[in-house]
């Protein structure tokens, strides 16, 4: 097993590698000059820009440029935000907690709502239930969910008025910030109805969010839930006499859900280019709506770095992922 | 495409549309596609008005309005345009670029995903990094990334799009032929003295082509979905172009106001994503029997 681990974080370092010379070819290759770039629209001296040609070292050899670039990036330092003059490191890791607080809770939704849907349609096959359930699971997986968000809120907030359509928590609630998830800060703070206003801000964001994954963990639950129903053990469990009931929520769930788990798990690149969507809808103070924000300020240090950190995210649960697969599937760790 | 051709003999294409046919999911799916294929063709002879046209008497008037100009069957926009026939015209925009992203991951993704499984060694290593580097970022915010790279509109879209869908194909090319070229077919027509280019293309390629088929599909709505993501954010297709995402972007602000400039494109979009999807899930069951769901 820790072999198995080496050899995956070994294959991490050439990919990381790659990331960062994605981002630092991003900023040399954007049309124009990149201390222009860098400058704003306001315009530069010169004398002022020679000076920052040196200063960003942008003066040097391109392979040098990279070394001392990717130095940086060990070393911590991701540049810093030209519209906030903060590193942006900092910046990345104030607003992940909303973008990890939505993910997580789209995640949840999708599988308290996906798995037992389906194991039921599994297991009642062709019933009504199964066919209504996969053709919504379809249509599911088939949303553009930036149209369903814009949907929900028509229904949900210009109809019935039922729940906010933008933030994270209503204006009216101040608090000090503590981990940076809503939903406990506001619990932390005592305050009558922070919850709530919280708990209403964060449904209609974690329902879109979660509804490809919903779909995705439904489909899949189902097919692994049918593949594992035929197998002999699950004969040898009913013939012993034991509950239906025992016999697929542990006999069958237990092993269909190896699979599931990998998929709720390589959902994390969906949920992450769902959450840049979902985010910009619904103004929700997280990366996604960073980044896209960031794009269109032009603040490309801040667009470099969070390239960067979110594929670092990315590949970091790509490994958690792997790794839980080689413990519960010995067959993948000992593979070549 | 006489790879596919000579893949599919009839005996098989017969089997291919039993197996196919009996998914009524799937031919529902096939019919609603060649429908909207031919609605995009006929855009002219479908839709009621011009595009592009103003109607300033009748802006932002409700479905099944009749203007002095005619009937507005799905209501305007807030420039007085006819969504219905801004909608017909648009299927023309998803459907193409559905078809050029497809066309250009798949022949880009089937060449380098050939070499990679073929040559092995450090061809192999280096172009399977080069892939997990690409998909270490997600999707959209790659292809965000490089359409701020290239500058905004459809066509620099569609080439982020294709960029970032290239690796899958690769992956399953790669795979495919690995588990091919030590065949016994592969040897024999080696020893008659088939070049690698031969072996590749013409002897280990056709054996290859159902996990590529179902992907394409796949790929082929995912394709649509993302292009319009990249309309709705604004770096897509540029307005006055009736491209859906691209509608539903400008519709944003009227959302309150007027439900049927933001239903009508985004109902279009999720119908042509759907009719793909499920041809793609009779394709799998059909082509692939190892991924069939039992």
């Amino acid at each position: 097993m820790f072999g198995f681990i080496l050899r995956r974080l070994g294959l991490l370092i050439p990919t990381f590698i790659g990331v960062s010379l994605v981002a630092f070819f991003f900023i040399r290759l954007l049309p124009g000059d990149p201390v222009l770039l860098l400058a704003g629209e306001r315009g530069i001296s010169p004398e002022r820009y020679a000076e920052l040609m040196h200063r960003f070292g942008f003066d040097l050899p391109l392979w040098q440029q990279f070394i001392t670039y990717f130095t940086d990036l060990v070393q911590g330092d991701f540049g810093t935000s030209i519209s906030t003059k903060k590193p942006i490191f900092t910046e990345f890791f104030t607003l992940f907690p909303a973008t990890l607080e939505l993910s997580f809770c789209a995640v949840i939704f999708a599988v308290v709502l996906g798995v037992p849907a389906g194991v039921i349609a599994a297991v009642k096959r062709n019933s009504w239930f199964d066919h209504t359930a996969m053709a919504t699971a379809l249509v599911g997986y088939s949303m553009p969910i930036f149209w369903w968000a814009l949907l929900l809120i028509i229904v949900f907030s210009g109809m019935l008025g039922w729940t906010p359509v933008s933030g994270r928590i209503s204006l009216m609630f101040f608090f000090p910030k503590v981990t940076g998830f809503m939903l406990i800060d506001s619990l932390l703070s005592g305050k009558a109805g922070a919850f709530q206003s919280a708990v209403s801000h964060l449904i209609l964001p974690t329902i879109v969010l979660g509804t490809i994954p919903l779909a995705v963990i439904a489909r899949q639950t189902r097919s692994a839930m049918l593949e594992v129903l035929g197998e002999d053990y699950i004969r040898t469990a009913k013939a012993k006499g034991l509950s239906p009931f025992r016999v697929v929520a542990v006999h069958a769930l237990r092993n269909a859900l190896i699979p599931v788990i990998t998929t709720i798990g390589l959902q994390i690149g969906v949920l992450m280019a769902g959450a840049i969507l979902t985010e910009t809808i619904f103004s929700w103070p997280g990366i996604g709506k960073w980044m896209v924000d960031s794009i269109f300020r032009r603040d490309y240090p801040a667009v470099q770095g969070g390239l960067v950190l979110i594929a670092l995210i990315v590949m970091g649960v790509n490994l958690v992922v792997d790794m839980l697969y080689g413990l519960v599937n010995p067959k993948i760790r000992h593979q070549r | 495409m006489t790879a596919v051709s000579a893949s599919v003999r009839p005996g098989r294409l017969k089997e291919f549309w039993r197996y196919f046919s009996e998914n009524h999911g799937a031919v529902a799916g096939l019919v609603l596609f060649a429908a909207l294929v031919f609605v995009a063709l006929a855009a002219p002879l479908f839709a009621p008005f011009n595009p592009d046209q103003q109607f300033r008497d009748a802006l932002l008037v409700p479905p099944m309005t009749r203007g002095s100009e005619g009937l507005f069957l799905l209501g305007t926009d807030a420039l007085g345009r006819d969504i219905l026939s801004r909608l017909i015209y648009g299927a023309r925009f998803s459907l193409f670029i559905g078809v050029v992203v497809v066309s250009v991951s798949l022949i880009g993704g089937v060449i380098i995903g050939m070499f990679a499984g073929f040559f092995r060694g450090w061809v192999d290593t280096t172009i399977m990094r080069v892939m997990d580097v690409i998909l270490a970022f997600p999707s959209l915010l790659l292809a965000l990334t490089l359409v701020a790279i290239l500058g905004p509109g459809l066509t620099n879209a569609m080439i982020a799009i294709a960029i970032v869908a290239q690796p899958h194909y690769v992956r399953l090319t790669r795979a495919a032929v690995l588990s091919e070229r030590n065949r016994d077919y592969v040897t024999a027509a080696r020893v008659s003295g088939a070049g690698p280019l031969w072996l590749m293309f013409v002897t280990i390629l056709p054996n290859c082509m159902a996990p590529l088929i179902v992907q394409a599909a796949l790929s082929f709505s995912g394709a649509i979905l993302d292009a319009a993501a990249l309309g709705f954010l604004g770096m897509g297709a540029q307005p006055p172009t009736p491209e859906w995402g691209t509608m539903l972007a400008e519709a944003r602000e009227f959302i309150t106001r007027a439900w049927w400039v933001v239903t009508f494109p985004g109902l279009a979009i999720l119908i042509t994503v759907l009719a793909i999807n499920l041809m793609g899930d009779g394709l799998r069951d059909a082509l692939d029997p190892k991924l069939k769901r039992s």
